[in-house]
């Protein structure tokens, strides 16, 4: 694999790795992948680094749904500019074209249900080229960016020395 | 008790864990085997089977299947052809290889090289065999890679067999097509019969595995032992499996058929899809352990300890002469005053006297934690 790529990877899976921590994972120098770091972050290959929260361990209450939305492209309003007029909006965490029996996918985030209910009445629902949302909360996160939530902390069985 | 048995010395491994496992809170450099659950698939698959009621015995030799999916990985992988039907057999554990190999093979009196440091059982079984071993030591200086002059004066009319294992536990070494070609010169000359135990093969670091059983005029001399404990972090499943021609194997499955009746069936599917979808797991845990490989490595040399690259397994063997202590006091009073436990390389062989192994199959924060100790243990003397 290509470093750009070899870093990326070990990125994704923990954006706390600085570049000491990856050129001495890979035998290289820091001063190559700060460099490979910095270019990535020009061209935005990298797009930002986040911690991943279960903030249902917190006392922060927020309700999270995904909109299935149907749309209707017209003559010089492509699926990107309604995408970008859906996307802009703070609420909304994550908006993706797809195949299949609907064209986007929003994932928005408010306080409570009603803040939900609000922004698709009053927001998303009313935009000219949406045809349709159906709207499904989350009710339980299990396994988020690759990551089992509630992964059971495993004590080591391993015999603390064998051949 | 037998008197083969009664001068069987315990492995020096135990004396230590005997030690290592009353002390709390110790961080482990000592363990022999993946820090990895074995991937969901292959659990998945064993759990399926087990519902589904898969529980009989199965054949001697192993699940048809499983060994036509071994003959399959053997020639994609390394290019080696063995027919499922009469090539193959499913051992429990590599380890159960060793000792069928041995058993199958050798007459009382017979010489067995082996090449220390090496995994501690390879002598009991030879001795349990009835055999005489004889050890050949390759130098540190050589990075424990296997030379030809290491064979010389090792080689006389009773040696009947060698027994090499690369990549190494304990050394982390490997060998290159070219190094095999010099020793399977000499093998060849010498008609000996070569027990290839690589069960690492797949944890190698910026090269591939080499089979000496690819060689030129070695398949037909060689017992290629394998399993899927290492590769696929599946130790306590027991499964492994031999390689080797057809008339050899069949002396081995005369043994394994009224020692064992065969490997455990369950393990046996969950092999079957560890061969079938379990490349992906193997990848992502092998450039794991590259990673941690360098930061142990640099760490260890950062500290002053002179330790060759080893590119393969998941051991560093550093050596520790320059501390003047014994490997045994070095580990001990390491255990003693930083709760570091490493395991103490005579204990692969005397030639490990000065050096000792520091499995990296653990998290990077228990890597750093444990060099952190040591820096500091170093610092004391």
């Amino acid at each position: 694999m290509e470093l750009r790529e070899t870093l990326l990877g070990m990125l994704e899976r923990d954006s706390r790795l600085l570049p000491e921590d990856l050129a001495e994972r890979l035998g290289l120098q820091i001063e190559e992948v700060a460099s490979e770091l910095g270019a990535m972050v020009d061209e935005q290959v990298i797009c930002g680094y986040h911690t991943l929260i279960n903030w249902d361990k917190t006392k922060r209450e927020f309700v999270t749904a995904l909109i299935e939305v149907k749309v209707s492209p017209q003559h010089g309003m492509g699926f990107d500019k309604i995408a970008r007029r859906i996307y802009l909006f703070d609420e909304v965490k994550a908006v993706y074209l797809m195949s299949g029996g609907f064209d986007l996918t929003v994932i928005v985030e408010g306080d409570n249900i009603k803040d939900i209910a609000y922004f698709i009445s009053d927001k998303l629902a009313p935009m000219e080229s949406v045809l349709s949302t159906a709207t499904h909360f989350v009710l339980k996160k299990y396994k988020d960016h690759g990551i089992v939530i509630e992964r059971q902390k495993k004590p080591d069985e391993r015999m603390i020395v064998s051949p | 008790m037998s008197q083969r048995i009664k001068e069987l010395p315990f492995s020096g491994i135990r004396k230590f864990f005997d030690v290592a496992k009353e002390i709390k809170g110790a961080i482990s450099l000592g363990v022999g085997e993946p820090d990895f659950d074995t991937p969901w698939n292959i659990r998945a698959e064993a759990i399926y089977q087990l519902e589904n009621g898969s529980t009989a015995y199965s054949s001697n030799a192993g699940l048809l299947e499983l060994r036509q999916e071994i003959s399959r990985y053997m020639r994609e992988r390394f290019h080696l052809e063995y027919s499922p039907l009469s090539q193959i057999v499913v051992t429990v554990g590599a380890s159960e290889g060793i000792d069928i190999a041995m058993r199958a093979i050798i007459e009382p009196g017979d010489e067995v090289l082996l090449v220390e440091p090496c995994f501690v059982s390879y002598k009991p079984c030879v001795l349990m065999a009835g055999g005489v071993p004889v050890i050949a030591a390759p130098k540190a200086e050589n990075g424990f890679r296997l030379r030809p002059e290491d064979l010389e004066g090792k080689i006389g009319p009773k040696t009947k067999a060698i027994l090499i294992s690369y990549p190494s536990n304990p050394t982390g070494a490997i060998m290159d097509l070219h190094d095999l070609e010099l020793l399977a010169e000499i093998f060849i000359k010498h008609d000996l019969c070569v027990i290839s135990d690589e069960i690492y093969a797949e944890l190698t670091y910026g090269q591939e595995h080499v089979s000496i059983a690819s060689l030129p005029g070695m398949a037909e001399r060689t017992i290629v032992l394998n399993g899927f404990s290492k590769a696929y972090a599946m130790t306590g499943w027991r499964l492994g499996y031999a390689c080797g021609p057809a008339s050899v194997m069949e002396a081995m499955l005369k043994i394994h058929q009224y020692v064992l009746m065969c490997a455990p069936t369950t393990s046996q599917h969950a092999g079957i899809e560890a061969l079938k979808n379990g490349a992906a797991s193997v990848r992502a845990m092998k450039s794991e352990y590259d990673g941690r490989r360098r930061v142990i490595v640099s760490g260890l040399r950062e500290m002053g300890l002179d330790c060759f690259e080893p590119k393969g397994a998941f051991y560093a063997f550093p050596s520790i002469k320059s501390t003047g202590l014994s490997s045994d006091d070095f580990c001990m009073r390491l255990l003693k005053q930083e709760r570091v436990a490493a395991v103490p390389g005579n204990a692969f062989g005397e030639c490990g006297e000065g050096f000792i192994r520091c499995s990296y199959a653990s998290s990077i924060d228990s890597l750093k934690e444990a060099l952190k100790r040591i820096g500091r243990f170093l610092e004391s003397l």
